[in-house]
Formats: structure tokens, sequence, C-alpha cells
């Protein structure tokens, strides 16, 4: 992790749960498609579910990783006013998830490796969203993804929440930045439920465990990329590379296991999950 | 509600119906079940007899693991097992109070270790791995237990080529185990893939209500998908909703009914039909020969439509 400057004022790792989170949401912080731009070459973005629409919450395409043809995808949050509603603050649909299992099935076929960046709030709480299936989308991708014979690298870069996140999330490894956040509720929807009181979001983010260091403790991610001092937002060059060499290394090793290999090391990494006595 | 209740009101519940207030007035309260749909009212042993279906407008009350699983295997074949399996509170986690307190609470107040109650059975003779959730357990929530023991079902099923039956009753994931409790999609999910490879089916019951992290996993990755009629199924809830689009959401939105016109429930089914409809799809995926059922109903038993 980051280690303290005395010359900064805001050291990152001295920060609590609730600001990181804020952090995770600073409108400066890098985003999918700053990433995509910084970490690949020849990015050609590929759309629609082939059933219904394209989702623009999700942007997903070919692209090049130090030369080597692979997929690249993720929720884009947008930055403008208009772009953010245009990529539905990156809270997808259905049809989103089902673009994204449509390209990394491509993927699969082509023998690329496939990257996911994860920035989401979760997937959309809407009537159509429901409608279309919602909950058989995410559930669907979970269980395919976990058939890929093709390395899969997750990433959190921002806001990792709930089955939005997971829809897109079952990979071989599993990375955080330093300062993203991941759990299976927002701590505003937390707080709106358990303490029946949105103002207790900073309460519930500390309860939740949701940075990358509380999450890695349970044993749920490989590695956390470290942030500058102060965030992402403060030197994103210096991200990229930090970023960049994780991804480098991760998917060396991953290259070198056999395709079946890759599934019985997600089995394992999956099925050992969770916390209970007997 | 209403429209999918066309059986004859059974007889029973004609005669012993109290008609008048002053004959109810002299019963004990708790000898009686009111339907909080319809206002009509039952004793509560004729309401256990019929399946805790209100026999006047047809609601589906919500039932225990242990009064589902007594509804739908063969007498005296369920075995429970997994059952000493226990949640920890690997967070710390406290909101109002702490999860420690919470679980002891549910467990005093359910008998059970957890939200879920696994084991083996026979249904109409073909040997099941069955895991059936109980939603008074902090309301049916998913945490590190329930996707241990629903992993567990399926690797048995697995392991004897026995095919694997849930019935979901639930809010969603355990927030008390933040990630750990997302994780359980993906653990669950996994088995699903490898139930589909081996070639076992798996049968996935919708009870009232099935939303949320367990609908966005095993519970929607069903071969077939049964629902029970008026069942809450969706993903995110419906206030939310409602408070996201800022719209009034119809009645029907995110019921058993509405999931099946849109194509992600096979049927939706009656209680008192459940366990023959079962019988009947467990003997055809299994190629196994067809039984003779015990006949409650009429000749539509041999053709199983869906209403409109
Ligand atoms: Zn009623």
């Amino acid at each position: 992790m980051a280690k303290k400057n005395a010359s900064t004022s805001t050291a990152t790792s001295s920060l609590s749960a609730f600001e990181r989170y804020q952090l995770a949401s600073h409108k400066d912080r890098p985003r999918t498609l700053d990433f995509i731009k910084a970490l690949f070459t020849e990015f050609l973005e590929l759309s629609g579910d082939r059933t219904f629409r394209d989702d623009p919450a999700l942007i997903s395409g070919t692209a090049r990783f130090h030369d080597k043809p692979c997929v690249v995808m993720g929720q884009e949050m947008g930055k403008e006013a208009k772009d953010r509603r245009l990529r539905n603050f990156g809270m997808m649909h259905p049809e989103g998830y089902r673009k994204a299992i449509r390209i990394m099935n491509l993927a699969n076929r082509f023998k690329m490796p496939v990257f996911i960046l994860i920035d989401t709030k979760g997937a959309y709480p809407g009537q159509e969203a429901e409608e279309r299936g919602q909950a058989e989308a995410i559930a669907r991708n979970i269980r395919d993804m976990y058939k890929l014979k093709v390395p899969v690298i997750v990433t959190i870069i921002g806001a990792g929440a709930s089955g939005g996140a997971l829809g897109i999330g079952l990979g071989d490894r599993v990375l955080m930045l330093e300062n993203s956040w991941y759990n299976v509720i927002s701590p505003e929807g937390c707080a709106a439920i358990l303490w029946n009181d949105r103002e207790k979001t900073a309460t519930a983010a500390e309860a939740l465990r949701l940075t990358a260091e509380e999450v890695f403790k349970l044993g749920v991610i490989d590695e956390i990329v470290a942030e500058p001092n102060g965030g992402a937002h403060l030197d994103p060059e210096a991200t990229y590379k930090k970023f960049d060499a994780a991804l480098v290394k991760h998917l060396k090793e991953l290259e070198a296991l056999a395709p079946d290999d890759l599934v019985k090391g997600r089995f394992a990494k999956y099925r050992k999950m969770g916390v209970f006595e007997e | 509600m209403g429209s999918w209740f066309q059986r004859p009101t059974p007889e029973f519940i004609k005669i012993t119906a109290p008609q008048t207030r002053e004959v109810r007035d002299r019963i004990p309260k708790d000898l009686w079940h009111k339907c909080p749909n319809c206002g009509a009212i039952i004793t509560r042993k004729d309401f256990k007899a019929n399946l805790s279906v209100c026999p006047a407008c047809g609601r589906h009350e919500r039932i225990s693991a242990m009064d589902r699983i007594q509804q739908l295997v063969d007498e005296g074949s369920f075995k429970e097992n997994n059952a000493s399996l226990r949640a920890t509170d690997p967070l710390n986690f406290v909101d109002k109070r702490k999860y420690s307190e919470s679980l002891e609470a549910a467990r005093k107040k359910t008998g059970l270790n957890d939200s879920l109650v696994s084991g083996t059975a026979h249904i109409g003779g073909v040997e099941v791995s069955l895991g059936v959730m109980d939603f008074a357990f902090m309301g049916g929530s998913m945490g590190s237990v329930l996707g241990e023991k629903v992993t567990r079902a399926m690797e048995l099923s697995i392991e004897r080529r026995i095919p694997c039956i849930t019935v979901t009753s639930t809010g969603g994931a355990r927030m008390q185990e933040g990630i750990l409790s997302l994780m359980q999609m993906a653990k669950t999910s996994i088995l699903c893939a490898e139930l589909e490879q081996a070639g076992i089916p798996f049968i996935s019951i919708l009870a009232d209500p099935s939303t949320a992290g367990v609908m966005a996993s095993f519970a929607s990755l069903g071969d077939v998908i049964i629902a029970e009629p008026g069942a809450y199924v969706g993903f995110a809830g419906k206030r939310v909703i409602e408070q996201t689009i800022n719209k009034v959401l119809p009645a029907d939105f995110q019921t058993s009914e509405f999931q099946r016109e849109h194509g992600f429930v096979d049927m939706v089914v009656e209680r008192a039909r459940l366990r023959k409809t079962l019988i009947v799809l467990l003997r055809q995926l299994m190629a196994m020969p067809p039984i003779p059922l015990e006949e409650e109903e009429g000749s539509d038993s041999q053709v199983v439509v869906g209403k409109a």
C-alpha cells in the first residue's frame, strides 16, 4: 500500500472507510474509459446484446494489452452531467450483462484474455430492468463466466456494489485499487435498510468492511493496487503504471495455466468463500 | 389475487368456519387464522391441513422449512444433513444490535441454526438432495452458512447423481456478512454450472418472497423454475424501484405470474399441486416410468397448462 509521504497532508493509508468510499466517487477520479485509454491500445468498442439493445452503462470491446489481443470491458459512470445520464451512472440493465457475456464468449472462442473493470453502485433498479430479467441476467453471467477457458482478471476501480458488480465480476484474479470499495450493498442502501436512516451512510461504510484492505483480509481479493497519496486523481499516470504492472504480473501467471486448470482454479477459489463453524 | 384459485372450496372449511362473531369470540385467538388478504377466518388446524393456503382467496402464506419439507417429501424419508453449520460474525457487525445477537434471537425463534434446512429425501420414490429456506430466520437471508449448505446439497447431487431441489424464501443476501455474503452468489452459481455439466437436474422452487442476491444466483439457474402463486419474485425491491423511477408500479409487478409472463419462470403451481408436479417432473427428467398419483383433483392433473 501507499507509503506515507510527509509532504502530503492526506496520506491515504490513514483514511477511514468512509473517506475512501468518498474518494472512490471523486469527480476527477480516473474511470473505465480513462483506464482503457491509458492501459490498452487499438480499442474497438463492440456493442449490443444481439437481443434487445446496446447498454451504454457498459463499455466493452477488443483491444491489445502490451500488443496481445484481448477483451476489455467495464462499467462507465461518466464524467459530465450529460454523459453520466447517457451512461445511467454506470448502472447496467439486463442487456448490459448479456452484452458482457456475449463478448466474453467471443474472447473465449478466440482465446483472448479478459480484463474487467468494475465501477458501479449496483445493477439498475428500474421497471424495464425487472421486466427483462435483471436477476436472471446476473445469475447466468456468474455461472457462465466460471466456464470461460481464458484468463479473466477483474479489478474494482471505484465502486463495487452487489450483484451489479458480481454480474461481470467472477475471475481468476480479483484486484482492487486502493481507494475502491467492494460490498454486497452500497453503504447508503445498507443504512436505509438496517438503520432506516440514510444519514448513517458513514456508520454503514465502517460496519460493512468494504475497503480494499478489509476485503483482502476476508480472502476475497488477490491484490491491492496502490494509489498515490490522496487518491488516484492526484496522479493518474502513477496509478496507471502500478495498475499496468499488476495486470502484467497476473496475466503472465494465468497464461502459464492450461485452460482446464483455469476453471479448476476458479472452482477452488470460490468454493472456499465464506466463514462459518461446524 | 384469486383468479388462479379455481378449485372448489374444501368441504371441511364450510363445516368448521364460524359464521358469527359470537362463535369466534368464544374460542382463543391463537386457534384461528385470519387471512391478511381477504379476512377469512379458519381454524389453525384446518388452515394447516389446507397447506397454509387461504381456502377463500387462495393466498399462499409463508411456511416454515420443516412444514415445506413435510408437504413435499414421501412420508418419513427426509434425512437432514449439515444441520450443525453455524454462522460466526467475521465482520464483528453491529447495526442496531450485534449480528451475533440477531443470530441468537433467530435461532431461538426458529429452532434452526440458519436460514436453510438441507437433506436428502424421496419424492414420489425419486431420491433428491433438498435445500429449503426459512424466511423466519433473519428474513431467509443468504450468508456463508446458507451458501455452504446449498453448495454441499449440489455437490451431494453430483456425487450420488440425484436431482437437486431448492425452495427459496428470502429477502436476499445477509448484509451483516458484507462481501462474504456476496461471494455466496458466486459459490452457488458455480455449483449450478457443475450440475449442468454433470447432467443432474436442478429444480428451483420460488416461494414468497424470492428476491435480490438469491434470485441473482442459484434460484434463477434451475433447469426448471416453479413459483408459488402470488409470490413476490424479483431482483430490486419494489419500493426502491418506485423511488428510483418516481412512479407507482402496478400491484402484479414482480409476482410469480408476472415473472412467468416475462419468461423467467416456467410455471406457477399451487401448493396443493406442487408435490405431484414435482413427482411427474422428477420422474420425467430421471427417465423413470410414470407412477399412478393419488387423486384429489379432476382430470386436468394429466396435463398441466399455465393459466393465461
Ligand atoms: Zn384469503
